[in-house]
């Protein structure tokens, strides 16, 4: 099957309200292509599931600047004041997640399990209305698992099956979302032939990608 | 050497040849200049590596790597990246050997509050909270206090971070560990006398019997 689709194609298959993932820190690689075509193609209300809001002009960023995100559940977002001034004047509804917390509630929906347990945010605003778990004596929070409806992911090497191999500190959320969401969607850098990717290099299988954009190395 | 500098230079002290390290952004951050002669340390970026080195020089940034601040770094030979899981099974699972971070406010029982002003600033708590509850050794190093408001306190009163976490206060007048009595203070900056200490903080200090007279603050 052919993975390899358009920038359009890609964005067409995104529609208002949606759960959507995306991968990236701070900007440092966010699917930078796929954001400004969701942005000139008017997609609205989407529920972004991220680390954090990047900064203003910057990827992420501007679905906030542009007012595309009706809620967001991320660990931070003091870089981008635009997200803060949205959420004060309640024009957008923020869920803020312990950045581990985040990472393992999106595996746990990849993994098919029914949540996790963390002492992070143990006697913070963070417990309030989560169920405790004592196990062995030692108090845990039940963090529930986090899917999506689509998942952006950036890959530097990219083959045709979807096979990604990520680059240096791009990583983070990218292989965790590609389990986590009902079509995933990878912007590589660079798309290569089945077969030019070392196995052993190999970072999110292709099984896991539905669809490949970009290329533009 | 400003306050910011004595600070981290001391807390650099409390670093052990092979331990493993997450600093904050901010003052943390100038740690990494002092690490003792003989002491390797790596450090740990919360995005995703072990063994991060300096910024990187203007025109030699590399698109693919930042730290947790989002500011282009470099890796060490024998570094390594991984995802933000693994990255927080490091953290939270107790592979982190310190962690060192600022506060708005840190009290007697070891309550740390760094994440949240309510009605004013609400950054989130990135890694934060993570790493307070997994680190082996939390360690807060800040201003003794807000232009003189009180941020060492008896009780915090901003949304915590976490329980129990500090460890050890390292402020430009002295040290202090967080004991189950309380705060002792162990050391002092000679340019301030206890009753200063005292009466920049909003709560009893024990004050150990061994107070060491830390070097000078040029």
């Amino acid at each position: 099957m052919n993975k390899v689709i358009s920038l359009n194609e890609a964005v067409d298959m995104i529609h208002d309200g949606m759960i959507i993932m995306v991968g990236g820190f701070l900007g440092c690689k966010n699917p930078f292509k796929i954001i400004d075509t969701i942005i000139e193609k008017g997609v609205k209300d989407i529920t972004l599931i991220a680390n954090d809001t990047a900064f203003p002009e910057i990827g992420i960023g501007k679905l906030i600047v542009n007012k595309r995100v009706k809620k967001l559940i991320a660990s931070h977002i003091g870089t981008n004041k635009e997200t803060g001034n949205q959420m004060n004047s309640g024009e957008i509804e923020v869920e803020l997640v312990p950045q581990g917390t985040l990472a393992e509630r999106i595996r746990a929906a990849g993994a098919g399990l029914g949540g996790i347990l963390t002492p992070t945010g143990l006697g913070t605003i963070v417990a309030e209305g989560k169920t405790i778990i004592e196990v062995d004596e030692k108090e845990y929070l039940l963090e529930k698992p986090l899917k999506a409806d689509i998942a952006l992911i950036v890959g530097a090497v990219v083959d045709k099956k979807g096979n990604v191999r990520y680059s240096k500190a791009t990583r983070n959320f990218n292989p965790l979302m590609a389990a986590a969401a009902d079509t995933v969607i990878v912007e590589a850098d660079k798309i290569v032939e089945v077969g030019e990717i070392d196995p052993d290099d190999v970072m999110t299988p292709g099984i896991f990608v539905d669809y490949i954009v970009g290329g533009s190395e | 050497m400003d306050d910011k500098n004595y600070i981290a230079k001391r807390v650099a002290k409390e670093l052990k040849d092979g331990d493993v390290v997450n600093l904050g952004i901010g003052l943390p951050t100038l740690v990494s200049n002092y690490i003792p002669e003989g002491v390797e340390i790596t450090l740990q970026s919360e995005n995703g590596f072990l063994g991060m080195g300096p910024a990187a020089e203007p025109g030699k940034e590399d698109p693919y790597l930042v730290n947790a601040g989002g500011i282009h770094v470099t890796i060490n030979p024998g570094g390594a990246f991984f995802d933000s899981a693994e990255s927080f099974l490091i953290i939270r699972g107790g592979h982190v050997d310190a962690t060192v971070l600022g506060a708005l406010e840190v009290d007697e029982k070891g309550n740390l509050a760094n994440w949240m002003v309510p009605g004013k600033m609400v950054p989130g708590m990135g890694g934060a909270m993570d790493l307070v509850t997994g680190a082996k050794k939390v360690i807060v190093a800040m201003s003794h206090t807000a232009k003189g408001k009180h941020k060492i306190l008896k009780e915090c009163k901003l949304p915590l971070t976490a329980v129990n976490a500090v460890d050890l206060i390292v402020t430009e007048m002295g040290v202090m560990e967080v004991t189950n009595k309380g705060l002792v203070l162990t050391e002092i900056n000679p340019k301030y006398s206890v009753e200063d200490v005292q009466n920049a903080t909003g709560a009893a200090l024990i004050i150990s019997e061994n107070l060491v007279v830390m070097e000078k603050q040029n």
